[in-house]
């Protein structure tokens, strides 16, 4: 049976496929829609966890216990997830372990353009890289057996482009869901120096038969058409190539994307006059071909910017151009991402930005907050890296300075890795105000549950953090749950939580706005009457309020009637319609 | 067959991923090697998103480059001028008579463009849709989206039927009457 399928619904499929019993993973965009297919397969139990580490553990564990496990993340996950990943490598597996992870070249939703593949060659782990949603499905099922017949976790590396795009996928049945015996290994599972030592010599064995592996294995393919010119490339690279070039050129194919194949790329090389390497991001095949004494054309010709494309192919390649094309007269506006109306965070930033706060800021849809017109947010690096960034920053400027900073971080991300930052700042006797914006859902990436929301990924009933006693337990003594709706309390809170000289933590409580059960009644709209045109309710950026004519009007497809406008119009000129 | 590309723009929101899936399914029930390229995360938050579909007898890249673009789609009439580079010659846009301002017109900094169906007309056919309008008049603005698709399958020559089936196939049971009454005011719209 064939059917039409995302790369990342075809990875689950390749999983069910391949006996996976368990994934655990943490949301991210372009890795999550992975976890969340799974879930409806019932002989694979999945989970969200805390963070990737948490999750990479977990699949190890399960490995460990002799059932094929599989973790799923983006490529600053991985770097979440490194520590067990680069050990667990010495370790190896009992069932099939692999850990896949979606890159982002063009940056479409990551704060980096970091190039997983350098991951492989650090952590010695052999690497497969699919180039479409077929593949992504067969190279997940390989990914298990491999993972088995070597005694290596393995990772697969997909691609914005590759997860986020459908093509036809073959289904097969499931098989190898058997759970392994599990026995007590001590010099194979417990990595102390005197075992680690041994170990690393048994991975460095692992790579000489993975690269011997990486000679013969139909997952590096040639394809000669008697051409000339030479490409060798991996992923999407592949496909550009293919529509870019299609048989005027020789392709070596590399689906196996470390260790990649001496010999092979020497043979391949030696028929073509001129070798070209096709490859996003860093020049890692490129590198590796040139250290074998073998010129290539390489990113001279191309970029270590953002994604390809046919079009710059032909030309690097071939010096052709591609179709001709209409050409904007004069610049048009661009269309940034914006806050959704009815989003809880677009009255918090109002408030920040109205007392003229330093905002130390966060990964979520809240990092929007730096965009026009609100402009709140200072900074913005990594998971919960607004908790402990402030920490630091007020012990370098001081007591004033700390009166007139935040860190805003959202439930999820909190969870992930804020708690620690919070637990340096109250140990290491900080005053830092922390809010958290807790909008009751992991919202950026879809809507996820986490452990903050009570249910499972199942949707299941389960305990739920309670923020408010987590942070009393880390030692913080001021604790405020405030909506953020409430404009004027919450600003009120804000001056006294950033006055306050111990640490305090505001929980700014309001559901995301695109959640189902959240109903606002009625559109707002402005009375010309009364409106003043002072325009303050354009101040919180709300892509429903807009100025045409001569007035203030609010577009009614847009507006979700949820009110914040109403509370923040000083002559109460905005009002729900009849 | 030779590729057919197709370009599904509009404001994150506005249900294009929908429209792609309905489309995806027609021509993969007609046989066509499909490959459809979706946007999600970030850039959905109200911004621009498009959406690539591409079917033929054999498709390589999910993506559609600068002129490549037979067909235009577009949820919102800027939008539709973003992606005027992408049509080819001779190609043509199906656009929604609808404007959303972006957030560089709303703080000011820009005025939103007012000439944008002349410099349409002047590179491409254009069929402009009062998809929000037939949309209520199904009786649900939700089907802005399905009114487009009926003025796409009028302006194509994928036979009705298979559009009607698509449609019984993916939409949902309870909104599947408003939803046909939908792609029908939109499919005479587009006649």
């Amino acid at each position: 049976m064939k059917k039409l399928m995302l790369g990342n619904e075809a990875v689950a499929r390749g999983a069910y496929e391949a006996g996976v019993r368990l994934i655990s993973s943490y949301p991210g965009t372009p890795s999550t829609e992975i976890t969340e297919s799974a879930v409806q397969y019932p002989e694979i139990y999945c989970e969200w966890a805390p963070n990737e580490k948490v999750a990479a553990e977990a699949a190890i564990g399960a490995s460990m216990a002799g059932g094929r496990a599989m973790s799923c993340c983006k490529h600053v996950g991985l770097n979440v997830m490194a520590d067990p990943v680069f050990t667990v490598s010495y370790i190896g597996v009992n069932g099939g372990l692999v850990f896949a992870v979606a890159d982002d070249p063009g940056m479409h939703s990551s704060q980096n353009e970091q190039d997983s593949r350098h991951y492989a060659e650090a952590a010695k782990i052999m690497m497969l890289e699919p180039s479409d949603s077929g593949e992504c499905k067969e190279f997940t099922r390989r990914a298990f057996e491999l993972s088995e017949q070597f005694d290596t976790p393995v990772f697969l590396r997909l691609s914005t482009r590759v997860s986020h795009s459908q093509s036809t996928v073959e289904l097969q049945e499931r098989s190898g869901d058997e759970i392994k015996e599990y026995t007590k290994n001590i010099p194979k599972n417990v990595m102390m120096p005197a075992m680690a030592i041994k170990r690393h010599v048994v991975v460095e064995e692992r790579m000489k038969a993975l690269s011997a592996f990486a000679e013969t294995t139909d997952l590096n393919v040639v394809e000669d058409h008697g051409a000339k010119i030479g490409v060798i490339t991996s992923g999407i690279s592949y496909m550009y190539a293919k529509e870019a070039l299609g048989d005027r050129v020789n392709y070596l194919k590399l689906g196996m994307a470390y260790p990649m194949p001496a010999e092979k790329i020497r043979d391949f090389a030696a028929k073509c006059e001129r070798v070209v390497v096709i490859e996003e991001l860093d020049p890692v095949i490129e590198t590796f071909v040139k250290a074998l004494g073998i010129p290539v054309t390489g990113k001279e010709a191309f970029t270590l910017l953002g994604e390809y494309t046919p079009a710059m192919i032909l030309k690097a390649v071939m010096n052709e151009d591609s179709a001709p094309h209409y050409v904007q007269e004069s610049p048009i506006p661009n269309r940034p991402p914006v806050l959704c109306p009815g989003c809880p965070h677009r009255a918090t930033f109002y408030v920040l930005k109205k007392l003229g706060l330093t905002v130390s800021g966060d990964i979520g849809c809240y990092t929007l907050g730096a965009a026009a017109p609100l402009q709140s947010v200072d900074s913005t690096i990594c998971m919960g890296a607004s908790v402990s960034a402030a920490h630091g920053m007020a012990k370098i400027r001081g007591k004033e300075f700390n009166k007139k900073l935040v860190s805003v971080i959202g439930d999820s991300t909190f969870i992930h890795s804020g708690i620690t930052g919070l637990i340096d700042i109250v140990y290491n006797k900080g005053a830092n105000t922390v809010i958290i914006l807790d909008n009751s859902i992991t919202g950026m990436t879809g809507h996820q549950d986490n452990p903050a929301t009570g249910k499972t990924i199942y949707g299941e009933e389960t305990k739920a953090v309670d923020l408010v006693l987590l942070a009393k337990a880390v030692g913080i003594e001021r604790v405020v749950v405030c909506d953020p709706f409430d404009v004027k309390r919450f600003e009120e809170v804000v001056r006294e939580e950033t006055e306050a000289d111990e640490p305090s933590v505001i929980i700014a409580q309001r559901p995301c706005a695109l959640l189902k059960y959240v109903k606002y009644e009625g559109r707002c709209k402005v009375n010309e009457e009364t409106c003043r045109k002072c325009k303050m309710c354009m101040r919180i950026g709300c892509p429903a309020i807009t100025w045409k004519d001569g007035a203030v009007k609010i577009d009614t497809s847009l507006c979700n009637g949820c009110g914040l406008c109403m509370n923040i119009c000083p002559f109460g000129a905005i009002e729900k319609e009849a | 067959m030779s590729t057919k590309n197709i370009m599904i723009t509009g404001v994150g929101g506005q249900g294009t991923l929908l429209a792609v899936r309905i489309l995806a399914h027609i021509v993969q029930e007609m046989g066509y090697d499909v490959k459809v390229s979706e946007v999600h995360g970030m850039s959905q938050r109200g911004g621009s998103v498009v959406t690539y579909l591409k079917y033929g007898d054999k498709v390589y890249s999910p993506i559609i480059g600068l002129g490549e673009a037979d067909t235009i789609l577009s949820f919102e009439k800027l939008e539709a001028l973003r992606c005027l580079p992408y049509l080819r010659e001779g190609g043509e846009i199906i656009v929604n008579d609808q404007e959303i301002d972006p957030m560089p017109v709303i703080t000011g900094a820009m005025e939103y463009p007012s000439d944008i169906e002349n410099t349409l007309r002047a590179h491409a056919k254009v069929r402009l849709v009062k998809a929000l309008e037939l949309a209520n008049e199904a009786g649900n603005s939700r089907t802005a989206n399905v009114v487009l698709l009926g003025a796409m399958a009028a302006a194509g020559n994928i036979p009705k039927e298979n559009w009607i089936d698509a449609l019984k196939s993916t939409v949902p049971a309870k909104f599947l009457d408003v939803n046909l009454k939908a792609f029908e005011l939109g499919f005479a719209s587009g006649q």
